[in-house]
């Protein structure tokens, strides 16, 4: 869980005019996470979007994902996964997070200095593309969770399933509507399936953020 | 009622009764408090930005104070859509309009609750380096 590790770096960086805004999505609203956030004993902002605002805002597709932004409100890293890695060996996830959170120090200390920071040309060049197969699907993905939600949930999951369909790439909607039909449906065999498949195609579920650092943690 | 949702947003309006079902009448205060988006001279705004309307598109789109939104979104090639008996509609965001907010590299805005229900933006936290997060229970 993500919540106690960003805890201890939010209480060692606080002091330094950051602070860090976590962002449940979860259609099942604050029921689903009042026990995670209460159990982490949270002093950051800890936020709830049932309707994955943040996720079409800063298109992003899988949790974690992570975006900087700049004491003005510029982006200065837009989204990307936050340092976590996909992999059976715990040092390498502890590598991954510990060059991501070092990162994260250097920026909070040296400003637009750090050299974590991109330049405006690169932060454009590292922004996922927005297709107009991911707008309709996160219109279908709003009105599939509104309708399961209301009860009407053969609707719902019409939609929800359409959204799956129009983005692919897109974990935060399929392991969603999973976890609506199941509490406990995110994973399993669909999921494996559809990670197989995803792999296959060459795409990696938790992409390595574009830091000359990550090599360390490559192969 | 019918229920009309944009991201993050939704609204109950007063079924308009004799209009056919597959059109989404609604005055502009309302278009504007659930979409953001206001019709004005210059055509349709928001924030900073006006989309130009075709020569005569709201001649048939508009009635008085009302407005029929669902051919204004598709006119404008913006998502839209309903559910079967027509009675929640969602307006979606164009792609173009995304992508061009988020090249301008200004953080999109956005309010949302804390688990005792108060409300956080991130324009609150202007002046700080913020670290936007996301995770999930599932």
């Amino acid at each position: 869980m993500d919540l106690p590790v960003w805890q201890k770096l939010y209480e060692e960086l606080q002091d330094q005019n950051f602070v860090i805004i976590a962002v449940a999505m979860d259609s099942r609203g604050v029921s689903a996470v009042r026990g995670p956030i209460t159990k982490a004993k949270t002093t950051y902002v800890s936020l709830i979007d049932r309707d994955h605002v943040v996720s079409e805002l800063y298109n992003m597709v899988n949790v974690p994902q992570a975006v900087w932004v700049d004491e003005t409100g510029h982006i200065v890293r837009p989204t990307e996964v936050s340092g976590f890695a996909m992999s059976l060996s715990l040092s390498k996830i502890r590598k991954t997070r510990e060059i991501y959170f070092d990162a994260i120090r250097d920026w909070v200390e040296n400003g637009d200095q750090s050299h974590f920071v991109f330049s405006d040309a690169d932060a454009r060049a590292h922004l996922p593309a927005f297709t107009e197969d991911i707008a309709l699907a996160h219109a279908n993905f709003h009105l599939g969770q509104h309708l399961w939600n209301a009860g009407n949930r053969h609707e719902g999951e019409r939609f929800l399933r359409r959204a799956t369909e129009l983005n692919p790439d897109s974990w935060n909607f399929f392991r969603q509507m999973k976890n609506l039909k199941h509490v406990l449906g995110s994973g399993g065999p669909e999921f494996m399936n559809r990670a197989r498949k995803h792999s296959k195609a060459g795409k990696e579920y938790y992409p390595l953020p574009d830091m000359a650092e990550m090599e360390a943690v490559k192969s | 009622m019918t229920q009309v949702l944009a991201a993050g947003r939704e609204l109950s309006i007063a079924a308009a009764g004799d209009r056919p079902s597959d059109q989404l009448w609604m005055n502009a205060k309302d278009l504007q408090e659930v979409s953001g988006w206001a019709l004005e001279p210059e055509g349709l705004c928001k924030d900073d930005a006006c989309i130009p309307l075709a020569p005569g598109l709201l001649d048939k789109l508009v009635d008085g104070e009302q407005i029929e939104v669902s051919g204004l979104w598709t006119a404008l090639d913006r998502p839209i859509l309903h559910d079967a008996d027509h009675a929640t509609w969602m307006l979606g965001e164009a792609a173009a309009d995304r992508s061009r907010q988020l090249a301008s590299l200004v953080a999109p805005d956005f309010s949302l609750p804390d688990i005792d229900g108060k409300l956080h933006s991130l324009s609150d936290y202007r002046g700080k380096k913020v670290l936007i997060a996301s995770w999930a229970s599932w």
